[in-house]
């Protein structure tokens, strides 16, 4: 065996290691869920064997399911030319193979205990979950949970029905539909393990739990009398779970997502009859699930694509790794504060400069205040706040960046602002640094014109607020060379960001595909559509805000200020639109600026929640003739999804992937679908094309497709294989 | 095809279903027994000519359960070939089971049958016979469900009736409930329920509130709106009413239908079999049907049903002398007036379950008795009476005096 170690001591009992050559963490491949169970069956088939610890060789016990044996599982479900049934059917043989073998350890008749020695997350907590003992060692950093929902995914081997029986249905579905995790104490106070003990101990102490014949050989559910903690759907105890969590859920998801209601069918299912049919149910939900073109989407972009992402796929391979030690930051503002925190939370020191020092102290102020409270949270002891506070050092001298590898400028979006800072800059910094501007929306090939060689410009466009987005994207110039970039992305990397690289360009990519969300909004309501079911319509379709909230939100002054400079920038070639009309209206005539000054297409009254401004009504009259809402989420998906074609066309983005982890990351497009491009696909890009040509001669040539997409659609093509990686 | 005639309409009083209401000390048993022996005894009715009784109980669970139509039918003394069957329809249980007692009698396979209803809810609480419309999350979805008082404030809101509107229309179902009593309108087919000793243990509605005001009204909160909002439930709603951007929640426990206990036979049968029984027809059955409606909101199938059972008879609704619309909660009774374009005095003259509440299994067949009554009162000829039903349905019955 390659994977997992078999030692047998002196007392008869056999410990499996988990120990996965050549990687850093365990996870559940073809090859280690066969190597697995044959051990496991060929322990208990073995007289002398008394029982089984079960650990890792590794720091943490088990990550999950392995990436390559989850694209080939939904290659199986999505195979081109395979009957949708036959499909099905090997998915769900697949997944019941291994729900097979760790039924035959639970019934196997010998103790079979976890000693778990780091995280288990996913598959890895559901083989934890099969040994009839679960103790954890007792660091606070171990996390267990089933967190496949996160991904679109489910538990596969069994989790959603023995996290069940063990925690109750009230207790194990926040779990399993949030995809939480649990430390080792709360996991014990929940009734997920059995013991926490020193982490030295831990598989000492699974030997003398077995040896002291303390380790049962049953699990609870194959005892008689078992009862689900809490009753079952049908007893009072057991009944909330459902009625109000299938509520709670459907509001949640907006039914765009089918893995948590598939993961609370399975529970509800599973909890009705005995374990062996709960754990069929599970499968066959599982089986269902992978044959979503939601859940493929999903995997693909927020767990297979993003993955790739964050170990920078698309870095340039022969430039080494960038050694980074200080960032200088310019500009103290909102975003330059929330850079110099990620910036320092990564142990990188931090000049963080501004006009004057009490502007820098004030950015710095930002960071005290986050830490403060994860402080006062517990979450982290005061020296290390201080440490990383430390880090970071408020003036308003340059020559404090002459030991700079990296300065990120992020100051006002003026040009003329901006090149004097970046002069500064050129006067100090040493020969290998490189220059970065946070812009959102002026050209960088233009910004790089005042840096000393354009070659060591780059765009790095972060998204508010800072510590929360998960995004950067990082914006080549047309004469930003290699290195610079591969610099860019070791730093997005090393502040636990996700980094996606695009052109330059209007807007780059996320700004720009974004703000055709919200003028499309706008245009409704010119059109005298009910506002009501525009917002409606916003949120289900799965984004984050609704789009005239998220106007307000912005703040309709700037989409008025950005829509003057682009239409002085683009000259006379400038189409004004209705929304032109509507802004300038609001922002001009009414004085509605959005949320900042508590009047925009909304009314913030004071202590009260937000509502529709009743004016509207007079605004925009309200045309006889409404659409459905489905007619207003398919315009809302298709022209962002539409503009992201537009920027793969126009080389703005150079793939497919990064454009849907982006879309996904940097805006929260709605992420059931898996990005905009995964969307067309999923529509079928000729009936997309179909679409938009519709959409097109009822609302205006924004909506007419792209060569690009034409060309598509007549020879077949995808922006994906059926599988998940990236066509050609 | 037979014509189906009413001979008798006969109901308990409503009793407050709680613990410290009139009738929780008597079973559910006790409440259908009362009104099966008032049939049998008000008409003389010889019992063996009766071919089945239909009762209407919506949680046929513990005391309520096992055919409670049949053991009434044998608790009450009837002859034993006389078949019982309970059936549920939700809220109009009680006129699904007449309508079921009438399609007996015009299919020509039965001579006398009985319809009608039976529910404590003090005893047997509402959802006690649980089911999966909630609770499987396939049906959950599906249905989009959430609790009716959350569809009830997404009609008050998608159709404008504001808090001080449905408060309104309550003080006046209560007002016109508490005339009623007063000048005995209901008297002719209340039967009082006697406890095992025969003492009477309730001879009127005791869940009126006569005294109610709209200040009374303005005090309660409304219902529906921790659970709609903490639950997700308003959303759930909201999903299907995208045009509405909140609901605004207005019902409460005053402006709603009353929880109480209570049970209600109707004696249904042909021209010939009342001839041989001595018996005078009050009215005949013209149409009846149930339709299907949007489950979400749940509560708009009343005006549905009500449109489809006049194009089957032939009528218009201005061809209706009188509406019995059960009131589930204020804003159900005043969209069907709005949409319907029934004024007030036409409908619901003698207050409804805002008032006297609402024994979901009976109350389709008390309001029916009711209709009759005021019918016979004010010597008019057609009425209607029609229930809004879980899961999104409306039953409606038109009768006809002779």
């Amino acid at each position: 065996m390659t994977n997992i170690r078999v030692e047998k001591d002196v007392d008869g009992i056999v410990t499996l290691t988990w120990d996965m050559p050549g990687r850093s963490m365990n996870v559940l491949s073809e090859d280690s869920i066969a190597e697995y169970s044959k051990a496991a069956l060929e322990a208990i088939a073995d007289p002398s064997v008394k029982g089984v610890v079960v650990t890792s060789g590794k720091p943490a016990f088990i990550a999950g399911a392995d990436l390559a044996m989850l694209e080939k599982q939904t290659s199986t479900a999505s195979a081109p030319g395979v009957p949708e049934l036959e499909r099905a059917k090997a998915v769900y043989d697949n997944l019941m193979e291994f729900n097979v073998a760790l039924r035959k350890i639970e019934k196997g008749g010998k103790p079979f205990v976890a000693a778990v020695n780091g995280l288990a997350l996913g598959g890895g907590l559901e083989v934890a979950l099969a040994c009839h003992t679960r103790i954890v060692a007792d660091d606070p950093k171990i996390q267990l949970g089933l967190v496949e929902a996160k991904v679109g995914l489910m538990p596969g081997a069994g989790g959603t029905q023995r996290m069940s029986r063990l925690m109750g249905a009230a207790g194990a579905l926040p779990l399993m539909l949030e995809g939480r995790t649990l430390d080792p104490a709360a996991a014990l106070k929940g009734g997920l393990v059995h013991k926490v003990v020193p982490a030295l101990d831990l598989v000492a102490e699974a030997k003398a739990l077995i040896k002291s014949g303390q380790a049962k050989a049953v699990q609870p559910w194959d005892e008689k009398g078992f009862r689900v903690p809490g009753g079952d759907p049908y007893t009072p105890g057991g009944n909330p779970a459902f009625s109000m969590g299938n509520a709670m859920l459907h509001a949640k998801t907006l039914g765009n997502y089918p893995a948590p209601k598939a993961i609370m069918s399975a529970v509800y299912e599973g909890l009705l009859v005995p374990i062996d049919a709960g754990l069929r149910i599970e499968a066959r939900y599982m089986t269902k699930v992978m044959m979503h073109p939601a859940s493929r989407n999903m995997i693909r972009s927020l767990f297979i694509n993003m993955q790739k992402a964050n170990k920078l796929e698309r870095r340039p391979k022969d430039v080494p790794p960038a050694k980074l030690a200080k960032v200088g930051i310019l500009g103290a503002g909102m975003m330059g504060a929330g850079i110099a925190y990620v910036t320092a939370m990564a142990s990188l020191d931090v000049v963080l400069i501004d006009r004057s020092v009490e502007d820098a102290e004030k950015g710095k102020g930002y960071s005290k205040g986050l830490l403060a409270k994860q402080v006062e949270r517990k979450r982290m002891k005061p020296e290390a706040a201080d440490a990383i506070l430390a880090r970071i050092k408020t003036t308003t001298d340059y020559a404090e960046l002459k030991t700079a590898d990296l300065v990120i400028e992020a100051v006002f979006e003026d040009r003329g602002i901006k090149a004097e800072v970046t002069k500064r800059c050129a006067e100090v910094l040493p020969p290998h640094a490189i220059f970065a501007s946070n812009t959102s929306t002026l050209p960088i090939t233009g910004l790089a014109e005042a840096w000393r060689d354009p070659a060591t410009f780059v765009g790095v466009h972060f998204f508010s607020p800072v510590d929360k987005m998960q995004l950067v994207e990082i914006i080549r110039g047309q004469k930003t060379n290699a290195a610079t970039l591969a610099v860019a992305m070791d730093y997005v990397k090393r502040i636990r960001k996700t980094p996606v690289v695009v052109n330059d360009g209007r807007g780059f990519y996320a700004s720009r595909v974004f703000a055709t969300y919200t003028r499309e909004g706008m245009r409704m309501l010119a059109q005298g559509i009910n506002p009501a079911l525009i917002e409606n319509a916003g949120k289900m379709t799965g984004m984050p805000m609704p789009p005239l909230a998220l106007s307000d939100e912005v703040a309709l002054d700037l989409i008025y200020k950005i829509a003057a400079q682009t239409a002085k920038d683009v000259g006379p070639a400038y189409q004004r639109t209705p929304v032109d009309g509507l802004i300038e209206k609001m922002v001009k005539d009414l004085g509605r600026l959005g949320k900042k000054n508590g009047k925009g297409f909304y009314e913030y009254p004071a202590g009260g929640k937000k509502h529709l401004w009743p004016g509207l009504a007079e605004l925009t009259p309200r045309a006889k003739e409404q659409p459905t809402v489905e007619e207003l989420k398919t315009r809302f998906l298709f022209i962002q999804a539409l503009e992201t074609a537009r920027c793969l066309e126009e080389n703005v983005l150079t793939a497919p992937e990064d454009g849907d982890v982006a879309a996904i990351l940097g805006w929260g497009f709605a992420p059931w679908t898996g990005g905009p491009l995964s969307l067309i696909d999923t529509v079928g890009v000729a009936e997309f094309v179909r679409e938009c040509d519709r959409l097109a001669q009822a609302y205006g040539p924004r909506f007419a497709p792209n060569a690009l997409l034409r060309k598509m659609a007549q020879s077949g093509e995808t922006f994906y294989r059926s599988g998940t990686s990236k066509a050609a | 095809m037979a014509e189906a005639y009413i001979y008798d309409a006969v109901r308990t009083p409503r009793g407050r279903g709680k613990s410290d209401g009139s009738l929780h000390e008597v079973t559910a048993l006790h409440l259908a027994t009362t009104v099966l022996q008032a049939v049998r005894d008000r008409n003389n009715l010889d019992t063996a000519l009766v071919d089945d009784v239909v009762l209407g109980c919506v949680a046929p669970v513990k005391e309520q359960g096992s055919d409670i139509a049949r053991l009434a039918v044998l608790n009450a003394d009837y002859a034993e070939s006389v078949a019982g069957v309970q059936i549920n329809r939700f809220c109009a249980s009680g006129l699904e089971a007449t309508n079921m007692a009438a399609a007996q009698v015009m299919a020509g396979q039965s001579d006398f049958a009985i319809g009608g209803g039976v529910e404590s809810m003090s005893r047997v609480p509402m959802g006690s016979d649980g089911g999966s419309w909630s609770t499987d999350p396939a049906m959950a979805f599906k249905s989009y469900f959430a609790p009716q008082g959350i569809g009830a404030d997404m009609i008050a809101t998608k159709w404008g009736f504001s808090r001080s509107d449905v408060d309104g229309f309550a003080v006046e179902s209560q007002k016109r409930a508490a005339q009623a009593w007063k000048e005995g309108r209901f008297k002719k087919s209340i039967v009082p329920v006697k406890d095992q000793i025969g003492l009477t243990l309730l001879d009127h509605d005791e869940h009126m509130r006569p005294e109610t005001t709209m200040q009374s009204l303005a005090s309660l909160n409304a219902s529906f709106a921790k659970l709609g909002d903490e639950a997700g439930f308003d959303t759930v709603v909201n999903m299907r009413y995208p045009e509405v951007e909140r609901i605004d929640h207005v019902h409460h426990a005053g402006n709603s239908s009353g929880i109480v206990d209570g049970a209600a036979a109707i004696l249904i049968g042909t021209k010939e079999a009342g001839e041989k029984a001595g018996l005078k027809p009050r009215a005949r059955i013209r149409a009846f049907t149930s339709i299907g409606s949007e489950p979400s909101i749940m509560l708009t199938g009343p005006e549905k049903v009500t449109r489809k059972v006049l194009a089957r008879a032939g009528m218009k609704p201005g061809d209706i002398d009188l509406y019995e619309l059960n009131e589930a909660f204020a804003s159900v009774v005043m969209l069907y007036m709005k949409l319907l374009e029934i004024p007030h005095d036409k409908l619901n003259v003698n207050g409804g379950a805002i008032a006297m509440g609402h024994p979901l299994g009976a109350t389709g067949a008390m309001i029916l008795g009711t209709l009759l009554d005021e019918l016979e009162r004010r010597d008019l000829s057609t009425g209607l009476a029609t229930l809004c039903v879980g899961a999104g349905m409306g039953t409606a019955t038109i009768i006809e005096r002779i």
